[in-house]
């Protein structure tokens, strides 16, 4: 940074300013939408000049939806606990199956682990329309439909091989060695797992899991299919606002806003974190 | 009779299946007595850090025994082996000063606080890392970081000490300080240890005993006096001592009273008859070819020698190193004066029959050492 000329800097300063509002516009935009009501969203031409209402939020809260055809009721809140439920769980039991696996991955050569290691890896690659419908039959036989274990369950998909990815990747950064000398000294391989290998992977756990969350909490299809209303995240929630009497922009703008904060707080907490964590040894952890 | 700290017994490594992966290390056995410093000696991929993390217990011995301690140990986990190591890639923990990394190896040993304190003050201070104990190893260098690795390995007491390159990273004149006080700390507590290095002078400076391995075999286990003196085989004779073993085919010949041994290039040395043992001398016949050694500083010049052709001559400082071509190869010869010789000169060679090692050429091993039988 130092070496740069004003010219550059000033090229620079351009060039992140643009991105950053080819990618917060949008944001910034619903932010705006979640305040106004149908009408000042749908006027041509738009404008950011617009009297705010929190209609929308309070809608959302209290799960009557008033529109031009009469009282709708919306399960808003529900769904984002749901939301809330869903992903912790799923990301919960995708960490404790996938550390220890991530880790074994990680430091024995056994035979075949790397066809397996693929075949989990290979989850992610199948389209979710294709298994959708067998699925459905499945856990309709053995009961697992529109139950909150069944679709946990089936967010392992999308979970567990992210996990199991990322830490172990972080786990072959971490030298044997460290562990072996650990182990030398007198302490058996459980208890280095958890005192050497767990904490120098530490900030790779925390990085998988935020992405696990991420991307079950973002998850849709799975939800529609093999949820019924009681049961649905906020993605699926959200098709309530395609109402009869039309779509109800604000009150989607209201639903994305509180849908993205709990994700975006937990994003920024964990960034701090994270940068922190990776300077891996420089700060006593 | 001593007692036996660590035994090998026919110890095979093969990475991948037995019989088809590779073949790390091929059917070692050795003795290492209570108290003794060995030294595992060998180039990069020779198979010593293999036997040595076997005798640790981090890689999985394919064939053969390990004792240490009269237990048999090799189907036992590393913590329940009582062994102690100092790791090449050091391996601290980088969440832990220095001093904490060194304590924590006392950690299961139920040392007292003041205890544990006072051991590693003492050997930080031998290892010269006294002020950088309230470091973090990511913040120390890899010299300063090494010697936090071997002193984790020294505090212990364990049955056996297992230093892999421990010095690697030392600049020389540490390397050399340390050494003597290394050695000195390890026979002063009566340890055992075994050092794996590709330093020769490392070796002989520290070791009891030296193990040369190569290609996964034992080579040779002696004295460093004895691989210097009686090298077993054409290996050790040449990989071991600096500048290495110069070395000639040879074609071994009986006439009258003289044993002649005609090099290529037309040079026939020529001996007295009574320069071998008898029975050297009739293994030689029989082979008829053989291949002898000499170690550079054992050639001398002079009169009657064999000719050759200077092509370089280095003053060290201390010694020169004389390059001259002989018998169709090239001699080194090493004097510890300065060397008036230039370029293109020729020079007159004697080959003692007292220096002289021969070998088998097929098998490779020594038939013998100056006058008497290998």
């Amino acid at each position: 940074m130092d070496t740069m000329s004003p010219l550059e800097r000033v090229l620079r300063g351009i060039a992140i300013t643009l991105v950053i509002l080819f990618f917060m516009f949008p944001i910034f935009w619903i932010f705006l939408m979640s305040f106004q009501t149908n009408e000042t969203i749908l006027r041509v031409p738009p404008s950011i000049v617009f009297e705010p209402t929190i209609a929308n939020y309070q809608a959302l809260l209290t799960g009557r939806l008033e529109t031009a055809a009469g009282t709708l009721e919306i399960r808003f809140m529900r769904n984002l606990f749901n939301s809330l439920f869903l992903s912790t769980a799923s990301v919960a039991l995708a960490l404790v199956l996938g550390i220890p696996a991530a880790y074994a991955f990680a430091r024995l050569k056994f035979r075949g682990s790397e066809e397996i290691a693929f075949t989990l890896l290979s989850f992610r690659f199948a389209p979710p329309l294709l298994v959708l419908l067998p699925l459905v039959i499945y856990f309709q036989q053995i009961g697992l439909a529109n139950t909150y274990i069944g679709l946990i369950w089936v967010y392992q998909l999308i979970c567990l091989p992210l996990i199991l990815w990322i830490v172990r990747g972080y786990f072959e950064d971490i030298p044997a060695d460290i562990e072996h000398a650990y182990r030398i000294a007198g302490h058996r391989w459980f208890t280095t797992f958890r005192k050497v290998a767990l904490p120098l992977a530490g900030p790779g756990i925390a990085a998988a899991g935020l992405l696990a969350f991420i991307f079950a909490w973002n998850n849709f299809i799975f939800a529609l299919v093999l949820a019924s209303a009681d049961k649905q995240p906020v993605t699926v929630g959200a098709l309530a606002f395609v109402t009869a009497s039309g779509i109800q922009f604000g009150q989607i703008a209201a639903a994305i806003v509180l849908s993205i904060a709990p994700v975006f707080a937990l994003a920024l907490y964990a960034q701090r974190y994270l940068v922190e964590g990776l300077s891996l040894g420089a700060v006593k952890g | 009779m001593t007692e036996t700290t660590l035994r090998l017994e026919n110890v095979d490594k093969f990475y991948g299946p037995i019989g088809r992966g590779v073949h790390a290390v091929k059917d070692v056995s050795m003795r290492v007595d209570r108290g003794d410093i060995v030294a595992l000696l060998g180039s990069s991929g020779c198979g010593k850090t293999s036997t040595l993390r076997m005798i640790a217990g981090f890689e999985a011995v394919s064939r053969g025994a390990i004792y240490i301690a009269g237990r048999q140990v090799h189907t036992l986990p590393p913590v329940k082996r009582n062994v102690a190591m100092a790791f090449e890639g050091y391996s601290l923990y980088p969440p832990l000063t220095v001093r904490e990394n060194i304590a924590f190896a006392l950690k299961s040993s139920r040392a007292r606080a003041p205890e544990v304190a006072a051991r590693v003050d003492e050997v930080a201070a031998m290892l010269e890392i006294t002020n950088i104990l309230d470091r973090y190893p990511n913040s120390i260098s890899g010299g300063q970081q090494q010697r936090a690795s071997l002193a984790r390995a020294l505090i212990r007491d364990a049955d056996l000490h297992l230093l892999d390159e421990p010095m690697g990273q030392l600049e020389p004149q540490l390397r050399t300080l340390l050494r003597g006080r290394l050695k000195h700390f390890i026979k002063e507590r009566g340890l055992t240890a075994i050092l794996v290095t590709h330093d020769q002078t490392e070796a002989n400076a520290l070791a009891d005993k030296i193990a040369v391995m190569e290609a996964g075999e034992l080579q040779q286990y002696a004295s460093p006096a004895e691989i210097k003196e009686r090298p077993a085989n054409l290996f050790t004779g040449t990989f071991v001592g600096e500048p290495p073993m110069n070395v000639f085919p040879a074609t071994a010949s009986h006439l009258g009273d003289r044993i002649h041994l005609d090099l290529e290039g037309g040079l026939d040395l020529v001996y007295p008859e009574s320069a071998f043992a008898p029975t050297v001398r009739a293994a030689m016949l029989a082979r008829r070819q053989v291949m002898i050694g000499v170690r550079p500083y054992a050639v001398r010049r002079g009169e009657g020698g064999a000719t050759a052709t200077v092509l370089a001559n280095q003053w060290l400082g201390d010694q020169s190193h004389i390059a001259a071509r002989f018998a169709g190869g090239t001699i080194v010869l090493v004097e510890h004066d300065r060397a008036a010789l230039q370029e293109g000169e020729r020079i007159a060679v004697r080959l003692a029959p007292d220096d002289l090692h021969i070998f088998d050429p097929e098998t490779g091993c020594a038939m013998s050492h100056g006058r008497e039988a290998a």
